[in-house]
């Protein structure tokens, strides 16, 4: 008997230890705001999905520019944490403050659209970017890359990597990963269409697991040794493919592209084992966000389809359908440009 | 394990010495999980003579599975005891991501020092997870499925969105990933050695063999005075150490560590063990089954996509070979018992 209360007291002990730990993470604080108020420049408040995430901080800095550009003012604030409730507070405290726009990146596209309608409703135009809300919690949503821009800009990268002909193959993600599997059905019709000489031999899926794609890879390359070339249009296959050939009989002569983060890909960029990859700019990404946010504080646009307006540098943007703007075409890294970026 | 009590009956003398051989051979997990594996091999390169003679080929056949080879062997001493961890997965990645970040504050640090910090921390959890099971009295499989989770959630917390790049890892640590020493890789010696060290102390040396004891009986070994306590904490910390240092091997191999690192390794490091002819239920079986089970496992997952076989089937093959396993294990088990029967009978009747 004494064994027995004993045990349920360890047991006890263990679940509250794992209580605490959940406390402990659910804790999420964050760097408030307190100037704001609307004057003569236009005041934004940019929250991203989280703070200390170098994809988003190479957004804000490109707001930031933007913002020095039109003579407005910025601020970011964010929860430590991506989840999906804890925007709300930054959400109700802009709204509390009267800024003239808020440019965020949900976490969840439902979770916040009550607190962004609010926001709405007391005059905040609210601008989502990166990740989507529902369509009517927000003014415009501005959207990074779309399906067919990122097909082509892989097909027409790799083609050009293997001369127009050969055999290549593609490492996706899961395989029921709707984003990739989209991507790669449209690089599928591109192929056909426009490049005969490039034959797609193989789909290899890694998951979105750095071991898993460098097995995949590995089984990939000894299956099919006469590969010209491998798409990866996931961030962590194209660096898991990336770290295998780098150090194997085959780097240099297999061809590797797809959709990659510059930190991920610095290395083998640098030894030479991928020549070039692909992904959107955040820093032009947030540079657009600014910009949208400012024309619709400056009612200059409504959110309406066909309403056009000057974005600094990146020149005339039009809204398109459903209030969307898109950035463009997506953004290729070399040697020569993968040093000025960092996320 | 495949000696038995059974007194040779005339008739089994009869038997020629090479059936009786085969008879050992197919009693011995061992040999048998062995010639399954050898089996696949050729398979595979008759599929595809680069899997074994490629440069690539050669060195990705042995290196691969080193990660799982030091699981598994830590698995097996903790499983020997009649316990569990499923806390190695998360240690796995939790050192992984350390050993990153100490590179990324020290970049000047000897690998050999990392090596080594690898292994503690990995103790450092195991011991947590020895204590809680030998001290708490709590039945392995909560404690660490408790600390895995716990292992997990402060790797998240720690690392969140971040994550190590092969960019932030200097390049002497990287090459050891793919380094090899008259064709062996570094790694895999390493796991080797390892897998030799602790093969010997669970069979050869007393405190080794109370493992096994333990294991077999726990309340008898406690009565028997055998130092249960000291004996499950050390289990637990050598599963911990390993796992670390499989950690290490991990950072080196695969160049990135983000948040998901080491998932499911858990459970295939016991899949492992549980195929080499460890019992789940403790007493019985050697890290030699266990680290041939790690090479098939891993052999399995690389050979089946060469062949063209679907995703969905590797999993399922891997499921039926444990089923196969543990079917084995029980059908020769009643067999034993049948035999030891009979035997006691006939000594009956002779008397």
């Amino acid at each position: 008997m004494k064994l027995h209360t004993r045990r349920i007291a360890s047991l006890a002990s263990v679940t509250l230890i794992a209580g605490l730990g959940l406390a402990a993470c659910g804790d999420d604080s964050g760097s408030g705001s307190d100037s704001g108020g609307s004057g003569d420049s236009a005041s934004i408040t940019m929250l991203p999905k989280n703070l200390g995430n170098p994809y988003f901080d190479a957004s804000t800095t490109g707001a930031e520019t933007a913002a020095g550009e039109f003579g407005g003012e910025l601020e970011e604030v964010g929860p430590e944490t991506a989840t999906p409730d804890s925007q709300v507070s930054f959400i109700n405290t802009a709204a509390q403050q009267g800024v003239d726009s808020l440019i965020v990146s949900a976490n969840d596209p439902t979770a916040i659209c009550d607190a962004l309608n609010e926001a709405r409703d007391a005059g905040v135009k609210v601008v989502t970017f990166d990740s989507d809300t529902d369509t009517e919690c927000r003014d415009i949503f501005v959207n990074q890359a779309d399906a067919a821009g990122i097909a082509k800009a892989q097909v027409d990268l790799i083609a050009e990597q293997i001369g127009d002909k050969g055999k290549i193959a593609i490492l996706s993600a899961a395989a029921n990963a709707t984003n990739q599997n989209a991507w790669i059905k449209l690089m599928e019709e591109d192929l056909a269409a426009n490049h005969p000489n490039i034959e797609l031999v193989d789909t290899v899926y890694g998951d979105d697991d750095d071991q898993k794609s460098f097995d995949q890879t590995s089984a990939l390359l000894s299956r099919n040794p006469d590969l010209a070339g491998i798409v990866s249009p996931t961030t962590v296959g194209i660096a898991a493919a990336a770290r295998y050939l780098s150090s194997s009989e085959y780097k240099g002569k297999v061809a590797l592209t797809g959709l990659g983060t510059p930190d991920q890909m610095r290395a083998y960029i640098k030894d030479g084992t991928v020549t070039e990859f692909a992904l959107w700019n955040p820093t032009d990404l947030g540079y657009l966000s600014a910009y949208v946010a400012n024309a619709l504080a400056s009612e200059e646009i409504t959110g309406e389809e066909g309403d056009t307006f000057e974005a600094g540098d990146l020149g005339e943007y039009t809204v398109g359908a459903d209030g969307e703007v898109l950035l463009g075409e997506p953004f290729v890294f070399n040697a020569e440009n993968i040093d000025d970026f960092s996320f | 394990m495949s000696d038995t009590l059974v007194r040779p009956s005339a008739e089994a003398a009869d038997k020629s010495r090479a059936a009786r051989l085969l008879g050992q051979a197919l009693r011995s997990r061992e040999i048998a999980v062995f010639a399954v594996l050898v089996l696949l091999l050729v398979v595979a390169t008759i599929a595809n003579p680069r899997f074994l003679v490629g440069s690539d080929g050669w060195r990705d056949l042995l290196v691969t599975p080193s990660i799982l080879l030091l699981l598994a062997v830590g698995q097996t001493a903790v499983i020997i005891t009649r316990n569990v961890d499923l806390s190695v997965g998360s240690t796995v990645g939790l050192t992984a991501y350390a050993v990153g970040k100490i590179f990324v504050e020290f970049p000047g640090i000897p690998v050999v020092v990392v090596f080594v910090i690898g292994a503690l921390i990995g103790a450092v959890l195991g011991l947590i997870n020895g204590a809680l099971v030998a001290f708490g009295r709590v039945p392995a499989l909560v404690v660490t499925l408790g600390t895995m989770y716990i292992y997990r959630g402060v790797f998240l917390e720690w690392a969140g969105s971040d994550r190590i790049n092969a960019g932030d890892l200097p390049g002497r640590f990287l090459s050891l990933g793919t380094k090899q020493v008259l064709t062996i890789p570094v790694l895999t010696i390493i796991a080797l050695v390892v897998l030799a060290v602790v093969g010997f102390y669970l069979r050869s040396m007393r405190s080794g063999r109370e493992f096994y004891a333990i294991g077999s009986d726990p309340a008898a070994a406690r009565l028997y005075g055998l130092p249960v306590t000291r004996r499950v904490l050390g289990a637990f910390i050598l599963c911990g150490a390993l796992a670390g240092l499989a950690g290490v091997f991990y950072a080196a191999r695969y160049g990135t560590v983000s948040s998901g690192a080491g998932r499911n390794l858990e459970l295939e490091s016991v899949a492992a063990a549980v195929i080499g002819g460890v019992a789940i239920f403790g007493g019985t079986g050697t890290v030699w089954g266990a680290g041939i089970g790690a090479f098939l496992l891993v052999t399995i997952d690389r050979v089946l996509p060469l062949l063209g076989i679907s995703d969905f089937w590797q999993r399922a093959v891997v499921g039926a070979l444990i089923i196969a396993a543990v079917a084995l294990d029980r059908v020769l088990s009643l067999r034993r018992e049948r035999q030891l029967k009979q035997a006691r009978d006939e000594a009956r009747n002779a008397s």
